[in-house]
């Protein structure tokens, strides 16, 4: 399949007013092209054309069945990953399935326990319920990229110091929860915390603790 | 989840031509709701249009003092934004109190407005019955749990409810939705938007299948200004209403009512615009006995079920309790 990789990309504005389709049910040949035909003279999404360029093309992986995989190039924690994925996947299985980042982790995988919470353009979403081919060009912040080297976040060091857990599942989503709610500034009472927290669930009822946490890592900040 | 084609349009004309005569294409926008009901397998389109990329996000002032609100920009954005907080407070606290900071992140108003119900015997295909998913098979929630059910203008097809909070704030604040569609640009009055079950509760709006929703304005209302959201729910927070009310009071001298807004959420297969209510309260002078008519007037032709009737005493208690926050605004 590597070899398809090195379809030439030559762009025919004849269709440039046509949608830039990049994932449909048809063969990838067809799709490259259609890609390359329609994202020349596109007025957004100028990413877009960065990455249908050959020589970020990554050699494709067996596609799933009948359909096509399409390109995104996702920005996670600082570095650039060039990947094909099913249109159906969601951030959080690129992430994790992909990237191997796992400290994202997946509870119900319906939007309803934060678990899987990560900054987007540095606004928390639950990135179970978005498709990884819509973040073409975002800055995708994970659990995995809030140290700074050896150095955990304030807020990391705070769970710690605070027993904000018990079996830790929720932890990842709570801290990236939380570090948007300090970003947003809506920590000024416990109440607003505990409401500003609400959409992440920790089923171990760790939740005095995880207060106590995020009240010291307001106090402390980041040095 | 079914296989599906991807693609992004530039601009809404695109967007539109690409849905036109493809009834099983969607527009994707936030995706909160599309994706969760595809991972259930309840919806199954095979051609997702990404319209996130649209400038369709601004929330500006109209130069009648009214305030047009993008139909991509964010439920957060839109809660925290200075003229909602100001003029429309009702709006904003309604958002507010809806999901999540997570989901709101990512939900659009656009989106919003085209939530689908939460209904169990709609949400999950393992149910056979359910004639808002699968027209002429039964509805479920008949007989069934029907403790977030619908009390007004629910028919025996189907007993859902609309589940948006900020809906019922545009409900009440007299909005309309502007829509693209292959003929140009129409106007929607925010309470012809949704529909009632009737014998098509496979239809929850009056939008058609190519169409796309470009805007939603709110003409300018000053009264608004004094305007609140009361939201009752099972949990404190993140849950859905059991019952909910928006509400404005326009107050003159003796605490007499001008004019008055009143919609209810949780309650109906749409925002509810409580227009029996609301006739109650004009020309009143606004206290718990006027507030109490109003409340009685609206819900008279409500109808329960097995687990829900709590849901019409719930709601008119709740009509009087936004009311008198309202009125004792400064």
């Amino acid at each position: 399949m590597a070899t398809e990789s090195e379809e030439p990309v030559g762009f025919d504005a004849s269709e440039s007013n046509e949608l830039e389709i990049v994932g449909h049910l048809e063969t990838r040949r067809k799709f490259i092209k259609q890609v390359a035909g329609t994202s020349a003279a596109l007025a957004i999404g100028p990413r877009l054309v960065g990455s249908a360029s050959p020589d970020q093309v990554t050699p494709m992986t067996t596609p799933a069945g009948p359909r096509d995989s399409v390109k995104v190039n996702l920005r996670v924690n600082g570095k650039s990953h060039a990947l094909d994925v099913d249109p159906r996947m969601t951030l959080l299985d690129a992430l994790r399935e992909r990237l191997q980042l796992t400290g994202s982790k997946k509870g119900c995988d319906h939007g309803q326990c934060g678990a899987c919470t990560v900054l987007v353009n540095g606004r928390r979403i639950n990135s179970c319920l978005t498709l990884a081919v819509m973040h073409e060009g975002d800055e995708i912040t994970t659990i995995e990229g809030l140290a700074r080297g050896d150095e955990l976040h304030p807020l990391q060091t705070a769970f710690i110091e605070h027993d904000g857990f018990q079996c830790g599942y929720c932890t990842p989503g709570q801290i990236c929860s939380a570090v948007a709610l300090l970003q947003e500034g809506h920590a000024n009472s416990d109440d607003e915390i505990r409401e500003w927290m609400s959409g992440n669930i920790c089923r171990c009822g760790a939740y005095p603790n995880i207060l106590a946490a995020i009240k010291e890592a307001k106090t402390k900040g980041r040095a | 989840m079914n296989p599906f084609t991807y693609s992004r349009a530039a601009d809404a004309d695109q967007a539109v031509t690409a849905v036109s005569g493809k009834p099983e294409s969607k527009f994707l926008g936030g995706g909160t709701n599309l994706i969760d009901l595809m991972k259930m397998g309840v919806e199954r389109p095979n051609e997702l249009i990404d319209i996130n990329r649209l400038p369709l996000g601004q929330i500006e002032e109209l130069p009648d003092k009214g305030v047009r609100i993008g139909a991509l920009a964010r439920n957060s954005d839109l809660a925290e934004h200075e003229l909602i907080k100001t003029r429309y407070p009702v709006l904003s606290q309604a958002l507010l109190s809806g999901a999540s900071p997570q989901l709101r992140n990512m939900a659009t108003v656009g989106g919003n407005l085209m939530q689908r119900t939460r209904c169990y015997y709609f949400y999950d295909p393992g149910f056979p019955a359910c004639n808002k998913r699968k027209p002429g098979s039964g509805c479920g929630a008949l007989d069934g749990y029907n403790r977030i059910h619908a009390v007004l203008g629910q028919s025996e097809q189907c007993i859902a409810t609309n589940p948006s909070d900020m809906c019922v704030a545009l409900a009440a604040l007299d909005a309309v939705v502007r829509v693209r569609g292959p003929d140009g640009e129409r106007q929607i009055a925010f309470v012809d938007f949704h529909r009632l079950p009737g014998d098509t509760p496979e239809r929850d709006t009056n939008l058609r299948p190519d169409e796309l929703i470009t805007a939603v304005d709110l003409p300018a209302m000053p009264f608004a200004a004094r305007s609140h959201y009361l939201k009752l729910r099972d949990r404190a927070s993140y849950a859905f209403a059991l019952v909910s009310v928006a509400a404005a009071l326009d107050l003159g001298s003796n605490h007499k009512i001008n004019a008055a807004r009143v919609a209810l959420g949780g309650i109906a297969h749409k925002p509810w615009r409580a227009n029996a209510a609301e006739k109650e309260l004009v020309g009143q002078e606004a206290n718990e006995n006027t507030f109490r008519a109003a409340a009685e007037a609206e819900l008279a032709p409500a109808k329960g079920y097995k687990y829900n009737s709590f849901k019409i005493e719930l709601a008119k208690r709740a009509i009087v309790h936004a009311l008198s926050n309202v009125a004792a605004m400064g």
